[in-house]
């Protein structure tokens, strides 16, 4: 067999199940916490905001909200995946079954990934429920979604596979991912910032992701769509590279 | 097994020696963890196709480092494994295939069921989804009822078992059992060894670690000892089985004795417990043990016990015996 389709079949069910088994914390309570974020930041607060290039305020965060979803949710759904069968010995079976590391990598970030989409699409339809929205440009919203729900489906594989306990599991998602999202333009644009931050949040990965989605949303943007496009694409590369890496020397799932 | 269904095959003459070619051929396979831990040296095995090999050995001796780098847990430092003629390595897809695994640990997915766990291994290994043989398997194994059970739900034994269906979703030629009996009652531990001859019947090689002598000696056509990362021994069980040699019997005594009496020194005798315990030491392979004679003379000696137990050498004696022996 040149591809063990079978296998990928079977571990992307098995991935999916385990999300219909826990549908509160898998659906409700991502739809929970980001319909309290529309509340407090959209109503609330939003309406003593000002419009930034055009786009009321409410609206103007939709895409920042849906993109900080995608990265937790996607992070969290991959890297648990991967390290729970680690911690609790089940991963045995899949180091022992004639499966390609890259087999396994597209069917546990595949799974992980339709998730996290699946929640992003579930948040955009509530958020129209708070504000009024448009999408401009449908296709790249969704090529957005796409690339980066894998790419960071990948990036939680990883600190998976890194992780050897429930807080380092933790640790990145809280102490990195999180402040660069809350960083990298949810809830403002970067070009409010003052000189000297706006240069430095150019560094911030996150930055390029949330910029280039919302102008699928509203046609504008802080940093060309050329360019966001990409920075994900060549974070895409690196996660790639860095999950063949592991497989291939063993490393944190052979001794 | 393949003449037991008869036709063409079934005129074949079955040589022994000719169709026993190996399945399994580890070539100076050694493994040194990153700690410096030297776990296998040089081992060198081959295993029939067809038998049950038992790999006899203490904890620690290298028995589940050797089973998980031919099923592919665990990369070699140096040397290569063959199974049914594929590499493990460059051939892993084939190789892999062939083989089930049953880990010594219970790990299970617990919030699974039993039948959606199995069929989920039968995926893993390549193979399109068979409700029929997933069926069969599980009927094998009494977990026929328990099918739709969460796997959290079931008892140890239950577990064990369904890592064994787990093992046997896609229909291997090899499986490997790593101290199947760990743990378990002896009802589960005689369904085992039933089921155990049942696939061997069906033409399944079969390789189980142990440190229990008489699982071996139960389950076993040959026996391989490990001892600190090398196989000392490997040989047919009924011959190791008249090396194993010596069993004991012990009997309480109601009044202690300060010395064994002079009429019993024919007997190989000692006393131990501060005399209240006398150790009869026999050859279980031998055509007498002797154990009637001496319990008469006893009788006649007016020694009476309290309570009466035998034990063979232990697994430790042994090994101290065959290294000793090899040197």
């Amino acid at each position: 067999m040149a591809i063990n389709l079978h296998a990928m079949r079977a571990i992307y069910r098995f991935e999916m199940a385990r999300t219909w088994r826990t549908p509160l914390q898998s659906i409700v309570s991502p739809v929970i916490s980001t319909s309290l974020y529309f509340i407090v930041f959209g109503a609330a607060i939003g309406s003593r905001m000002q419009a930034i290039d055009g786009v009321a305020y409410g609206s103007f965060i939709v895409p920042g909200l849906i993109m900080l979803s995608l990265l937790t949710q996607s992070i969290a759904n991959a890297s648990f995946a991967i390290y729970f069968p680690k911690f609790t010995g089940t991963i045995y079976e899949l180091l022992s079954a004639p499966v390609a590391w890259w087999e396994a990598v597209i069917a546990y970030v595949g799974a992980a990934a339709t998730k996290s989409i699946f929640l992003g699409l579930i948040i955009l339809l509530t958020a129209t429920a708070f504000v009024p929205l448009r999408v401009e440009h449908p296709l790249w919203m969704l090529l957005f979604l796409f690339l980066t729900a894998m790419t960071f489906s990948l990036f939680g594989f990883i600190i998976g596979i890194w992780a050897d306990g429930f807080e380092k599991l933790q640790v990145i998602p809280l102490l990195v991912v999180t402040p660069l999202t809350f960083l990298g333009g949810s809830f403002y644009s970067i070009d409010m910032l003052p000189g000297i931050w706006r240069t430095v949040a150019l560094f911030n990965p996150v930055v390029y992701l949330i910029s280039g989605f919302r102008w699928s949303f509203f046609g504008v943007s802080e940093v060309g769509i050329v360019v966001s496009l990409g920075m994900t694409l060549i974070f895409l590369a690196a996660c790639i590279a860095t999950v063949g890496w592991i497989f291939r020397t063993g490393y944190r799932l052979k001794t | 097994m393949l003449a037991a269904h008869g036709g063409a095959v079934a005129s074949v003459p079955r040589f022994p020696y000719i169709v026993a070619m190996s399945i399994i051929r580890v070539s100076n396979l050694s493994k040194t963890y990153a700690s410096g831990f030297s776990a296998l040296k040089s081992v060198d095995l081959e295993i029939r196709r067809g038998e049950i090999f038992a790999l006899l050995g203490p904890n620690g001796a290298g028995k589940t480092t050797l089973i998980s780098i031919i099923c592919g847990l665990v990369n070699p430092t140096s040397g290569s494994v063959l199974a049914d003629g594929h590499d493990i390595i460059k051939e892993y897809r084939a190789a892999r295939a062939r083989i089930g695994l049953v880990p010594q640990e219970l790990t299970t997915d617990a919030f699974e069921t039993v039948w959606a766990t199995v069929s989920f291994s039968r995926g893993l290994f390549g193979l399109p989804r068979n409700p029929a043989h997933v069926e069969r398997v599980l009927k094998d194994l009494s977990l026929w009822d328990k099918r739709d059970n969460r796997i959290m739900t079931l008892s140890g034994g239950m577990k064990r078992r369904v890592l064994i269906a787990k093992a046997l979703a896609h229909e291997p030629q090899i499986l490997f059992l790593d101290e199947p009996t760990a743990g378990v009652d002896v009802e589960l531990r005689q369904d085992m060894w039933k089921l155990v001859r049942r696939l061997r019947d069906d033409g399944v090689t079969i390789i189980l670690t142990t440190h229990y002598i008489e699982e071996a000696e139960e389950m076993a056509d040959r026996i391989g000892v490990i001892s600190k990362g090398e196989i000392i021994l490997v040989e047919d069980k009924a011959e190791l089985m008249r090396k194993l040699g010596k069993k004991q019997l012990s009997l309480s005594l109601q009044e202690p004795l300060a010395a064994v009496p002079e009429g019993l020194a024919a007997y190989d005798l000692a006393l131990a417990a501060e005399g209240e315990e006398l150790v009869y030491t026999y050859d279980t392979k031998a055509e007498r043990t002797g154990i009637t004679a001496l319990l008469q003379d006893l009788a006649t000696a007016g020694i009476r016990f309290r309570d009466l137990r035998t034990s063979q050498s232990s697994l430790e004696d042994i090994f101290v015996s065959l290294v000793r022996e090899r040197h």
